[in-house]
């Protein structure tokens, strides 16, 4: 069989998605008669540019990547990377690469994307002005931003918003500079302008419009200077081109092929362009005189072509919706259909409410009854409602100012109900996923999200669909009889929040009562832990009364971390990690007294480990005697304030940081979560405390404190996002108070800061508006809930040691004084160490082992 | 490199060395023993006793019921069954061991999470407030 050479000039997100659709009809390419080369001109396969930006905030390339391993490895497939195509030769269908290598083609599928428009603007080539495109832009980008201090976007469009949020996160001062009188022209009207711009000058970007830039010289403050062409100047020491895309169809120019008005390679309802054998596909196709800026439309283009080229002639492509949602910097934006209120006859309802910066607007049509397109700024909620009632021409209920008005004293809204929607409406557009292909998949099994996405894609582009997405699943779970539940476990069927709530309003003191009113069984190792922590949190009665300690896991019941051979670790706390010699001597006394093995910790104090449970009262007793109370290092609670040594000592602190770390540590201490929390305390900008990795972080600054929150190290590292800034000591402290209680209210069991954030509904705007607006109006109460438990705090091990019946349950053996023997040790660098497997053995057939590193 | 060496000193070793040869008289059966009062075991918790050098962890449930199975935990090779959380699961009390989370239930010392590891059962009864077990 003749073997039909396939090539594809580009592997972006669309040439990668050729070729993933091109696999889906052919698994078999060999066999298929097909023979597939991939030119991709950048140095790595496809990646996920939508998701570009995420890559300043710690995402790395190979995770930005849309390629599995391996999946170009297979028979009758090529990629080859670095491969810029130079020229195409029409007249005997070859095409020739930057290197001069010559390729011939059967089909040739362009796709080839967009480049960034510079405006020819003298001085643009300077050093530290740059695009925002691909991924060596972004690393360019943050090399020139480690030696900034002020940053400029040119142009205030979705890119050039994005692109400010980048830098700001970079820590630069920036600007956004926008030619057109707002920001979002393409998208929002002025009504939905004017708020946006509000929104991202609060965020602490400044947006000058309506100017355009004449020249870039030096500047005499900072690396450039922009001149205006009305006269005016801004300094900066960074800028970035964000002024559209032009589509790139400098290959299809130079061998003829018919371009479109505005650029881009005029192809058919089939992709094809004004050459049979050529098609072009994503960016770089001009469809109806439309150049698509969006990823949606290429892969709608990418399924298309690729049944074309396999013969499937009614295979056609008929334009695309262009509707968007986005989250700009923490500000939700959307917009609709016409959103400018095009169309004849439309009529408009808009809501403003400038207080708390929401602005909506519908676009109706004529007659009424069908919804033409919306914009939603500040809160978009409703899009996917919205969306799906102008995409399938729903009608509009009777007042449909209602859509988009706040409902009354926070009842739910009546949305629409994905029952509503016919099974044709695409609800994913970004993977042209329809209900009726979602209902499918949960029929076929589907039973998550997860699988739910690798079954059908929907939701793995933009992740704008998942809300409806999800919708559609616990629909189509709840019809077939599945149960969808977040229940603690199989004793008690309520999640952990609504068992807090249960607990603080029903007045529940024990774990009996609890079980006896919400729950059956007898409890078990996971509803047990998070009853005893919700009780803490709500009366701070001490954890090892009768009815608690049972309740508390091992770590907590016998007050210390067990290891894995089953002994203890002591960690006393060293507030902020300050610690006087004497304290020093202390530790170092008792721990050679019991021969403990000490360690430096993680958390800036010193952990003592190899204490069997008859031992901790003695050793603990010592540690309290000396002055030192428990460290909680065995509790889901605060566990260290981490500090840095501050203006005290430091040439560049601005505050003392280890004072307020000391009284943040004091305060909170004790404190019983739904996991353990960490707090840093960083005396100025360089942030040696690393607070930015912690759930809370406090940073000083010359008028303050920064607080930020929901940071984590650990299995996921989280930046800690900025909550307030420049905050005095009470109001610090306040907000602090608000922020946990809150968290501790609401989170799920071993739910961390920041998975909780990551899964709050409504995000950082709405965290914010609870803890700094008081927007629950609980501020009061939070507070309150804080001051009881910061009262009622009492050092566990000291209470221990002083309570009998406790004590005689610290015992290894009910019936003996003995030791457990299964606990044994060796010497290594002149410390103890569990003794290994093999060592054991030879202890126990009575050969004294000594281990010493040689 | 770690270097062993033998004979050394006894005080190189930190444990004790093992004070008993583990089961005491193999020959004899198991025997009734008595361990404690049964207020020592506070509700829903466990004590470890030890019996002719063998460990064994003994659990009072709330209503009043006695189990012992051996302190043992094959999964993670520590003696720490006593001090695991208490509760059933599907109606059949457990212990979930503090190290690595399996549960054993405690009439038959069957692991759930891995069938191959189960524990010894040991026959307890209260006598006069007594706790007695066979072992
Ligand atoms: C002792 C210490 C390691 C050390 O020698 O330095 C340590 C030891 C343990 N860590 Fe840690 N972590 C220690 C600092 C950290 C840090 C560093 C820090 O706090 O700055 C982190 C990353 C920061 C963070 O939490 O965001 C850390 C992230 C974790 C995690 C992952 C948490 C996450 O959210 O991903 C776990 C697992 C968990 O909690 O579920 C963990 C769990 C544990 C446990 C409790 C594991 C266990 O169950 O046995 C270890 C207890 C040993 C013991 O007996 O104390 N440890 N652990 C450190 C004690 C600090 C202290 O003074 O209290
Ligand atoms: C920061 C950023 C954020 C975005 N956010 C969104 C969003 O939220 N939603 C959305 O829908 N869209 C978004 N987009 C747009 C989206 O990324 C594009 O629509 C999509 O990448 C288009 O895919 P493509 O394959 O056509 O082009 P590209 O992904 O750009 O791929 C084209 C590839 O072809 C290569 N190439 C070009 N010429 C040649 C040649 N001569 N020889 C060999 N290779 C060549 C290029 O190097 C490139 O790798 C965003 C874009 C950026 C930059
Ligand atoms: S990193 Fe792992 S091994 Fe090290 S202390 Fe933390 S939990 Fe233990
Ligand atoms: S709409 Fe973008 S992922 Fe579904």
């Amino acid at each position: 069989m003749h073997q039909q050479r396939l090539v594809v000039v580009g592997n972006g997100m669309v040439g990668h998605r050729f070729v993933q659709e091109l696999l889906a009809l052919h698994p078999d390419l060999p066999a298929a008669g097909l023979a597939v080369t991939v030119l991709g001109e950048e140095p790595r396969p496809a990646y996920d540019r939508v998701h570009l930006s995420s890559f300043f905030s710690g995402t790395s390339a190979d995770e930005l990547s849309l390629v599995e391993p391996g999946f170009y490895q297979r028979p009758g497939l090529r990629l080859r990377l670095n491969a810029r195509v130079a020229s195409i030769e029409r007249r005997n269908n070859t095409l020739q690469l930057a290197d001069g290598e010559v390729l011939a083609y059967d089909k040739l599928v362009l796709a080839t994307g967009s480049y960034p428009f510079v405006p020819p603007v003298p001085g643009r080539e300077r050093d530290a002005c740059h695009v925002y495109r691909t991924i060596e832009d972004l690393e360019a980008m943050q090399a020139s931003g480690a030696r900034s201090a002020s940053g400029v976007v040119v142009g205030g469009g979705l890119l050039g918003l994005e692109c400010a949020k980048a830098l700001r996160d970079m820590g630069l001062r920036t600007h956004v500079v926008e030619f057109a009188p707002r920001l979002m022209v393409a998208q929002v009207d002025d009504g939905g302008g004017r708020i946006l711009r509000r929104k991202i000058e609060d965020l602490g970007v400044q947006v000058h419009t309506e100017r355009n830039t004449a020249e870039i010289t030096d500047g005499a403050t900072a690396r450039h200077r922009m001149v205006f062409a009305d006269g005016s100047w801004l300094e900066t020491d960074m800028i970035v081109f964000s002024a559209g895309i032009r589509a790139r169809d400098e290959l299809a120019r130079r061998c003829l092929l018919a371009v479109g008005p505005r650029g881009g390679v005029v192809i058919d309802d089939h992709c094809r362009s004004s050459d049979a054998d050529i098609y072009a596909i994503g960016e770089c196709a001009s469809w109806n005189e439309q150049v698509f800026g969006l990823v949606a439309p290429g892969y709608d283009m990418a399924r298309v072509a690729a049944r074309h080229i396999g013969g499937g002639a009614d295979a056609a492509f008929a334009g695309a919706d262009m509707s968007t949602k986005l989250k700009l910097m923490g500000v939700d934006v959307a917009s609709i259909g016409d959103a400018q209120g095009r169309t004849r006859g439309a009529l408009s309802c808009v809501f403003t409410d400038e207080i708390k910066q929401i602005y909506k607007k519908l676009v109706v049509s004529a007659d009424r009854k069908r919804l033409l397109g919306a914009v939603l700024v500040g809160d978009a909620a409703e899009y996917g409602t919205l969306l799906q009632m102008m995409l399938n021409g729903i009608a509009l209920p009777e007042a449909p100012e209602q859509l988009i008005l706040p409902a009354a004293d926070g009842a739910a809204k009546a949305g629409l109900g994905v029952d509503a929607l016919p099974d044709g409406a695409v609800l994913c557009s970004c993977n042209n996923v329809s209900k009726g292909q979602l209902c499918a998949a949960v029929a076929d099994g589907a039973r998550t999200i997860g699988e739910l996405k690798s079954a059908t894609r929907a939701g793995t582009s933009c992740g704008g669909c998942v809300p409806l997405v999800t919708q559609v699943l616990n629909a189509e779970l709840k019809r077939q009889g599945v149960e969808v539940t977040n229940h603690l476990c199989e004793h008690f069927p309520h999640s952990r929040q609504e068992l807090y709530h249960l607990v603080r309003v029903g007045g529940i003191r024990s774990f009996a009562e609890l079980l006896h009113r919400h729950g059956t069984g007898r409890g078990c190792d996971i509803c047990k832990p998070v009853a005893a922590s919700i009780l803490a949190s709500c009366w701070n009665d001490f954890i090892l009364n009768q009815d608690q300690a049972r309740l508390q896991d091992s770590n907590d019941y016998f007050l210390g971390n067990i290891q894995k051979d089953g002994s203890y670790s002591a960690v006393p706390r060293v507030a902020a990690g300050e610690i006087t010699p004497e304290q020093l001597i202390a530790i170092g006394r008792i721990a050679k007294k019991y021969d403990l093995y000490t360690k430096i910790t993680g958390g800036q104090r010193i952990d003592l480990f190899g204490a069997q449970v008859h031992q901790l009262p003695l050793i603990w007793r010592e540690l309290v005697d000396a002055g030192f109370e428990s460290g909680h290092a065995y509790g889901k609670s605060l566990r260290t304030v981490k500090s840095c040594v501050g203006s005290t000592w430091c040439r560049y602190g601005v505050q003392d940081s280890v004072g307020m770390a000391i009284r943040l540590e004091n305060r909170y201490k004790g404190l019983r979560s739904p996991h353990k929390i960490k707090f840093g305390v960083s005396g100025c900008t360089r942030e040696c405390a690393e607070a930015q990795g912690k759930d809370v972080g406090v940073i000083a600054t010359e008028r303050g404190w920064n607080l930020y929150v929901c940071g984590n190290g650990g299995m996921k590292p989280r930046h800690a996002e900025l909550l307030a800034s420049d905050l005095d000591e009470a109001t610090l402290v306040r907000m602090i108070d608000r922020f946990l209680m809150f968290y501790i209210r609401t989170a799920d069991r071993l739910q961390r800061t920041s998975t909780w954030r990551d899964n709050l509904e409504g995000g950082l705007d709405y965290l914010k508006a609870v803890i700094l607006e008081d927007s629950l109006g609980l501020g009061a109460e939070l507070e309150a809930e804080m001051a009881h438990v910061v009262g009622s705090y009492a050092c566990e091990w000291k209470k221990a040691i002083e309570d009998p019946a406790l004590l005689r349950r610290m015992r290894t053996f009910v019936n003996s004084d003995a030791a457990d023997d299964n606990i044994v040790f060796v010497r290594e660098r002149g410390q103890i160490r569990p003794a290994t497997a093999a060592e054991k053995l030879q202890c126990f057939k009575g050969i004294a082992v000594v281990a010493e590193t040689a | 490199m770690t270097v062993m060496t033998a004979p050394a000193p006894a005080a190189a070793v930190a444990a004790p060395i093992p004070t008993a040869v583990p089961a005491a008289s193999p020959a004899a059966g198991p025997v009734w023993q008595p361990v404690c009062a049964v207020e020592d075991i506070w509700p829903d918790t466990g004590v470890c006793a030890l019996l002719g050098g063998r460990q064994i962890a003994v659990f009072r449930l709330a209503d009043g019921g006695l189990h012992a199975i051996d302190n043992h935990d094959p999964n993670s090779g520590a003696n720490v069954l006593w001090r695991g959380i208490v509760g059933d699961l599907g109606g059949e009390p457990v212990v979930a061991s503090p190290i690595y989370k399996h549960h054993y239930r405690l009439r038959d010392g069957g692991c759930i999470e891995n069938p191959d590891t189960p524990l010894a059962t040991h026959a307890v009864e209260l006598r006069d407030g007594i706790v007695w077990v066979e072992a």
